[in-house]
């Protein structure tokens, strides 16, 4: 038999006896035959360990490594403390399922509960949910969540500083939800705010979502904005990136109703970009409207402490089509990388994380801007990722040409612009590197 | 499993001025000090906790023993396909070639393409489809992706009159609530007696307004549809499309594919069927796929390969699509692992897994249905429902004072069971369904029964004891009631 499959020959045949058939094939027969498969699968051959092993590492080898990697974009090359993957490892944790009997599953209850009170610390919001796949997904349920909240209202406004890859996720959801998503262009590499002001002052508005940092890394200013939504009735989402929360002004702080976003910044790896998880924030009053599992503290029969799923009355396993969302899945395991994470950061870290992605990312924003090839696009205030326009030549080509010296040198967001994100692994002798490297580019 | 219980949170374990973390010296020019101004700086402090490394490690090395899972012991969780999840595939989906960043150009992240491209073609071959999307986050999310297919292949043809799917009531609860979320509503559809779908029933309620019929073969309650090439038929002689709720694919595996059950879309739950671990609840993948002429609704970006060159590149704004439904490519690391599994199997040891799964649940119900009310006879594939205990050991469903299904799940978790499924389906007041999956072996499914039994014997005997069962694990039955009356989902609420 197959290592997977512990059954003996001689089990099967006393089982088979058991149930009163003959063959394991007498088990499909009141399967119609026309519909069973005949013969084998395109498949390949069983491969022993190794050989799976040779097959996916020769696959893996057709990548082109790096040892830098600039990008940002929706995803962030952190450092990540040894003790996350040791911990996540763990079978108890990653073998186990959504924690519904709750008396054998308080060790994930508990560190979805203390991923919960992180985040809605770090936010500035009173209750965060475990269950979203990722920030954009988070961001399409933070729409969903402002119409349903609105009951009479359809339409939804949307920045257009977002990142692309958030916004096409949206725009998708709003147009088989039957949403009317606007998007609210953007001035100066930041949105136009006058625009929102006369989009909500329309009155048929559900809510506002902003990106905070932008698709260009510029931090937003939201002044007023939450008072301007909440006098016409609609709800104002943020969208922040996580790791920037240390030092931002929170959503919770801005005044806004819902927070979400990527935590992927929080301790999870670049990893082709997921698995991920999404946060979702809320206050008080919107708790009932949240899609996703929560997880809350209560007593057992002995008075003692514990925790348990609840508020499952929201949900599609009760609730069906009537359900605040389709989610099923509680996104424990990276709910446990972020907890982790931040437990051993803690205030301070994640406060030192962002002055050393600030020192280098401006930092290497100069020391580009010297090389004489590079121009800012804007002046706005940013932390660890900015954009700048290359004077000649193509923003792809750079990147390829940057590749050939190991380094993955941002992002081509447009043919002359580049995003760069600089994370706490790259310190000064790394961006002098990138900029000494990146004159080659133009003076070749 | 530990059952002792350890209870703290790291919160209480924090002490000023400690830390668990060491980051490079800043050795940058002072002018680049953090500064931002006023309006766009956080006003507040943090709660974090402030520990040292090996109080993090010991902490959350404590919480896991309180931690049931695969590795722990049997679960026999109805509809979760609660498999192996084999170690190969672990190391694999972590190798250091394999974490690139997701916007690295296509030429540069040939291998990560390579092996998306080889996974999605492997699981059109077992599903009987002709393309694959990798890109769902999850079962449901698989699902809402899978309608939006449904509803971009109407839409292309002009037909926006379609807005109604058809559910059976034996559906999981994803099913009508994707159908919700992607803007279409629901119908549903009747079972007989013997759970199948009452196709007399599904007659009345087909007409020029049906988008799609959800499906799952075998259904909820472990039966083979045996009628489904009529229903695909019926559906299809309307003009609505097949969707295949995949969360029951694994006693098909090799003996029976979706697509050649009349299926046009379907998902696949990666870590159910493909042994990837289900991780407290995530992160799952859901692999959507789709017969020959549907490829272009596929959600953007697509991996599409080039025989000519033998390149990979992504398709990213294709107009033909439904839209993008993921910022990137999905749960990439679900997925690594989902070919090794595949690869592991091959060919050859494929459609044992689903055998084997059906083996298990039979011998399992055969055992039991003495014990436990067994509303539905005959052979089931993976799973099947008991209407809980017989009267003779739980006492009547309708009095005060039974042995209800709850119950038993707790009593299970006393004997290092976890419980099956309980309360779903809904057909049944009692629900207690059982999957056992192929990894399981017959000295565990002996225990199980054994257990079972015992738990019938005490449901009739020593009552009050099961009644407040469990009394052995780390905590005891707890107040779900308090949990929403007396909200706290934070530590600063406690």
């Amino acid at each position: 038999m197959f290592k997977y499959y512990p059954h003996t020959e001689a089990e099967i045949k006393e089982m088979l006896d058991v149930i009163g058939v003959s063959s394991l094939d007498d088990l499909y027969g009141e399967v119609p035959e026309e519909l069973k498969f005949k013969g084998q699968l395109n498949l390949p051959s069983a491969m022993s360990e190794h050989e799976v092993r040779a097959t996916v590492k020769g696959l893996a080898g057709m990548n082109e490594m790096v040892h830098g990697c600039f990008a940002g974009y929706g995803s962030y090359d952190h450092y990540q403390p040894s003790v996350v993957p040791y911990i996540t490892a763990r079978s108890e944790f990653s073998t186990s399922y959504t924690p519904y009997q709750a008396e054998i599953s308080q060790g994930t209850l508990q560190y979805i509960f203390e991923y919960q009170t992180m985040m809605a610390d770090l936010t500035g919001m009173d209750i965060s949910n475990a269950s979203m796949y990722d920030g954009s997904t988070a961001t399409a349920e933070a729409m969903l969540m402002c119409v349903a909240n609105a009951k009479k209202r359809n339409r939804v406004l949307i920045s257009g500083t977002f990142l692309p890859a958030v916004l096409n996720v949206v725009k998708t959801y709003a147009h088989y939800h039957g949403v009317d998503l606007v998007v609210v262009p953007e001035k100066d590499y930041v949105m136009d705010v006058e625009a929102a002001r006369q989009l909500i002052e329309a009155d048929d508005v559900a809510g506002l979502i902003v990106a905070q940092h932008n698709r260009y890394g510029y931090i937003e200013d939201f002044t007023g904005l939450a008072d301007l939504c909440h006098a016409h009735k609609a709800l104002l989402a943020i969208n922040n990136h996580a790791a920037d929360l240390a030092v931002v002004r929170t959503p919770g702080e801005w005044g806004a109703d819902i927070a979400c976003g990527d935590a992927q910044s929080l301790g999870i790896p670049v990893g082709f970009g997921g698995p991920y998880i999404g946060y979702l924030c809320v206050k008080s009053a919107l708790v009932r409207k949240m899609p996703g599992r929560l997880v809350g503290a209560t007593t057992d029969a002995n008075g003692q402490r514990a925790f348990v799923l609840t508020m499952q009355a929201r949900e599609q396993h009760i609730r069906r089509e009537k359900a605040t969302s389709n989610i099923c899945t509680a996104q424990g395991y990276m709910c446990l990388f972020v907890a982790c994470y931040l437990a051993l950061m803690g205030e301070k870290g994640v406060r030192e994380v962002n002055e050393l992605s600030y020192a280098g990312a401006h930092f290497l924003q100069d020391a580009l801007l010297e090389t004489g090839h590079f121009e800012k696009v804007a002046d706005h205030e940013f932390i660890g990722e900015f954009t700048l326009r290359l004077k000649s030549g193509k923003a792809a080509d750079f990147i390829e040409y940057m590749l050939e010296t190991g380094v993955l040198a941002g992002v081509a967001i447009a043919d002359d612009l580049v995003t760069i994100s600089v994370t706490k692994k790259y310190g000064k002798d790394y961006c002098e590197f990138y900029a000494e490297s990146a004159k080659g580019f133009f003076e070749k | 499993m530990n059952n002792t219980y350890y209870g703290k949170l790291i919160f209480e374990l924090s002490r000023p001025g400690r830390v668990g973390y060491s980051l490079p010296a800043n050795k940058f020019d002072e002018k680049y000090a953090l500064a931002l101004s006023e309006p766009l700086r956080r006003q507040s402090g943090t709660l974090l906790p402030e520990a040292d490394e090996l109080t993090v490690a010991r902490h959350y090395t404590n919480m896991s023993n309180n931690n049931f899972g695969v590795d722990t012991g049997f679960y026999p969780l109805g509809s979760c396909t609660m498999k192996y999840n084999p170690k190969l595939n672990e190391e694999l989906c972590q190798l250091p070639e394999l974490n690139i960043h997701p916007q690295t150009p296509d030429y540069a992240a040939q291998g990560n393409l390579a092996i998306y491209h080889y996974t999605q073609q492997m699981l059109a071959e077992v599903a009987g489809m002709s393309e694959c999307t990798l890109n769902p986050y999850a079962g449901a999310h698989g699902e809402l992706t899978g309608l939006m297919v449904i509803r971009r292949y109407h839409e292309k043809r002009g037909d926006a009159a379609r807005v109604k799917v058809l559910v059976p009531d034996s559906a999981h609860g994803t099913n009508p609530a994707s159908a919700a979320v992607c803007g279409l509503q629901v119908v549903q559809v009747k079972s007989l007696e013997d759970g199948t779908v009452d196709v007399e029933d599904l007659k009345t309620k087909l007409g020029p307004d049906v988008a799609a019929m959800m499906m799952t073969n075998p259904n909820t309650l472990g039966i083979f549809e045996r009628r489904i090439p009529e229903i695909a038929a019926l559906v299809h002689e309307c003009g609505g499309l097949m969707y295949y709720d995949g969360a029951n694919l694994n006693p098909m595996l090799g003996v029976c594919r979706p697509g050649d059950m009349g299926f046009d879309v379907l998902h696949i739950n990666l870590h159910k069927t493909f042994s990837t671990p289900h991780g407290g609840g995530g992160p799952g993948s859901g692999p959507v796929g789709v017969r020959a002429g549907l490829e272009d609704c596929l959600p953007n970006p697509r991996v599409v390969y080039d025989a000519e060159s033998g390149d990979y590149s992504l398709l990213t704004d294709s107009e033909e699509a439904l839209g993008s439904i993921s910022a990137f490519l999905g749960n990439y690391g679900v997925i690594v692992r989902g070919l090794a599994y595949l690869l592991s199997l091959g060919k050859e040891n494929i459609a044992m897994a689903g055998k084997l799964a059906v083996l298990n649940a039979n011998y399992i119900k055969e055992q039991l249905k003495a014990y436990y009310k067994l509303p539905i006879e005959g052979l089931c594939k993976h799973e099947f429902v008991f209407d809980g205990l017989r009267e003779e050991f739980g006492g009547d469903h309708h009095e005060d004072g039974h042995v209800s299904t709850l119950d038993v799940a707790k009593r299970l978790l006393d004997y290092g069971f976890h419980a099956p499924t309980i309360y779903f389906p809904l057909l049944f007041h009692e629900a207690l369904m059982i999957e056992p999956t192929e990894t399981e072996s017959k000295d565990t499914l002996d225990e199980f029964i054994e257990v079972m039994k015992k738990i019938a014997v005490e449901a009739r005997d020593e009552r009050e004891m099961v009644l407040s069962a469990p009394h052995s694990t780390p905590v005891r039955r707890l107040d779900d009631v308090k949990a929403v009356k007396e909200p706290k989902f934070t530590y600063k609420a406690l």
